[in-house]
């Protein structure tokens, strides 16, 4: 990947005790957790968060998992009770959108032309679900998966015996079609690639996961294009450009994201797959900060490669690094990154970016549905995903974060304990 | 509620009530109690909640699951009293729980 050209600094960054009034844009994960940690390392100043749902900033992972299973409830999802906001004194401003940064002036304008001005602004915008190119897009019945709101249109649709579609089979697509299937619908998922997880995994765990969803009712259309949805007011099927046709009760595109970048664009910050943001999630404006969803910075890990990732670690790292800067506290330690897919009774858990891998190393058997697949650049182990195996995934998360290694011979012989293995790495 | 004290590796204590079927680790996280970052929200996917249960309290948290055991593994300052707080959930019986935070989550 490219080095980020950051350009000139025509601005001087305000120092750490001129700052009295922080901005944040976007009340996700990021944004929620960015006010708080504020608060955590001692900032006294005003905070304002702005968000653009109705709601406190809250939990997304679980709303593809036990969320939209019923298992939670909305108010165990959200991050702080809402009271807290107050109770910590956050300007939190729900159902707001900020429709401009004055970069020059340091002023935000919200929605219906309030300005607010800052002397630090955090973007943490988050990303849009792409939308289908189709037609019939926008017939009842088709939906993105997001928010909170996404979840809770699709739960009254989500009964025994309905049909539903699934179009991109990425871990929401996947984990959807888990609880799909757990609630007894028929499901079908089309991908247009030729396997499953294409973008995040090896063929040979995303072969396993196909498996798995076969084996619990999942119809498979891989390769399959779909050319539009079908239906007059509400959707009734799903047609592909091979002229085959899928009837559906309802459709969920899980197809990616676009890192929401429009204000950081409009008021001219650099922009490469998300706003791009240095070590400290700096912009090429010292004064405004970007992280989670919606910026890119390099990793620690992996030579400070440039890449923008989409996870709750990402999110959270995010605000504690900004957190530490804009509080003149010690430095965050950067973490080798993680994610999570909780499908059916199987836990994935991953750690490393493995992208650039050239060898997989497997400890325990996929027949077992517990093992861990540990993926090498040379001799240096670089991710891994573990499936049922919580050892596997820590220890080698730990391996990435401090440059260590396991030889891939010695790692699969499960005679010796993750543990020992990890201790004797070096 | 069952009433829960977390106790800081510095000695500072905070005191919260929380309904029964919260987690020991939700009931932190929602009163800001510092130490327990709980970045995973529960999933068991990042050890950051990790507590010393107070040995008189052990019979009634139970024990570890494997899942459990095998993250604990590779925590920090790990002891036997060790657990994750999101595996623990809230019951009448744990009214008046004494948890401890790890230095490394000082």
């Amino acid at each position: 990947m490219p080095t980020a050209d950051r350009g000139p600094k025509h601005e001087v960054a305000v120092t750490t005790n001129e700052i009295k009034r922080i901005i944040i844009i976007g009340a996700g994960q990021a944004g929620g957790e960015t006010a708080q940690r504020l608060r955590q390392a001692g900032f006294k100043g005003d905070i304002t968060l702005i968000g653009e749902e109705p709601v406190a900033p809250y939990q997304r992972p679980p709303l593809s998992k036990a969320y939209l299973l019923g298992k939670l409830t909305m108010e165990r999802l959200l991050l702080r009770p809402a009271s807290m906001y107050a109770e910590e004194n956050i300007a939190f401003l729900p159902s707001v959108k900020a429709v401009w940064i004055d970069r020059a002036g340091k002023k935000v304008r919200i929605e219906g032309g309030r300005e607010l001005p800052y002397d630090a602004l955090v973007l943490a915008t988050g990303a849009r679900p792409r939308r289908l190119p189709l037609v019939g897009a926008d017939l009842d019945g088709v939906h993105l998966f997001r928010t909170a709101a996404d979840a809770d249109a699709i739960r009254p649709d989500f009964v025994a015996g309905k049909k539903l579609i699934v179009i991109g089979a990425g871990y929401i697509g996947l984990e959807v079609a888990a609880v799909a299937r757990q609630l007894g619908l028929e499901v079908t998922v089309v991908e247009t690639a030729v396997r499953p997880l294409a973008r995040v995994t090896s063929p040979e765990v995303a072969g396993f996961f196909l498996d798995e969803h076969t084996r619990q009712g999942v119809r498979f259309v891989l390769g399959g294009q779909p050319a539009l949805i079908k239906g007059k007011d509400r959707v009734t099927g799903v047609g592909l450009a091979d002229g085959g046709e899928l009837p559906a009760d309802l459709v969920i595109a899980g197809i990616g994201v676009t890192p929401e970048t429009t204000l950081a664009q409009h008021c001219g910050l650099a922009i490469d797959n998300g706003v791009v943001a240095d070590a400290e999630c700096r912009t090429s404006d010292p004064n405004i900060f970007a992280i989670g969803d919606c910026a890119s910075r390099p990793m620690a890990h992996y030579e400070n490669r440039i890449a923008r990732l989409e996870s709750v670690h990402n999110a959270v790292e995010g605000a504690k690094i900004v957190a530490g800067v804009l509080t003149g506290q010690k430095p965050h330690t950067v973490e080798a990154p993680w994610f999570w897919s909780d499908q059916y009774d199987l836990k994935l858990q991953i750690a490393g970016l493995f992208q650039g891998y050239d060898h997989v190393a497997f400890r325990g058997v996929m027949a077992d549905r517990s093992f861990a697949a540990f993926y090498y650049k040379g001799d240096r182990l670089i991710a891994v995903d573990a499936v049922n195996r919580p050892g596997e995934y820590l220890g080698a998360k730990m391996l990435i974060q401090t440059g260590r290694s396991i030889p891939s011979n010695i790692i699969v012989d499960e005679s010796k304990p993750m543990k020992e293995l990890v201790a004797s790495a070096r | 509620m069952p009433k829960i004290t977390y106790i800081e590796h510095n000695g500072k204590e905070h005191v919260v009530e929380a309904p029964v079927g919260q987690t020991v680790m939700e009931a932190a996280v929602k009163h800001a109690v510092p130490g327990i970052d709980a970045d995973c929200g529960g999933a068991c996917a990042c050890a950051t909640c990790h507590v010393y249960v107070d040995p008189e309290w052990l019979p009634k948290t139970g024990e570890a699951s494997s899942m459990e055991q095998s993250m604990l593994d590779f925590a920090n300052d790990v002891e036997d009293n060790s657990r994750l707080s999101c595996q623990i959930k809230l019951t009448s019986e744990l009214d008046g729980l004494v948890v401890r935070l790890p230095k490394s989550q000082h």
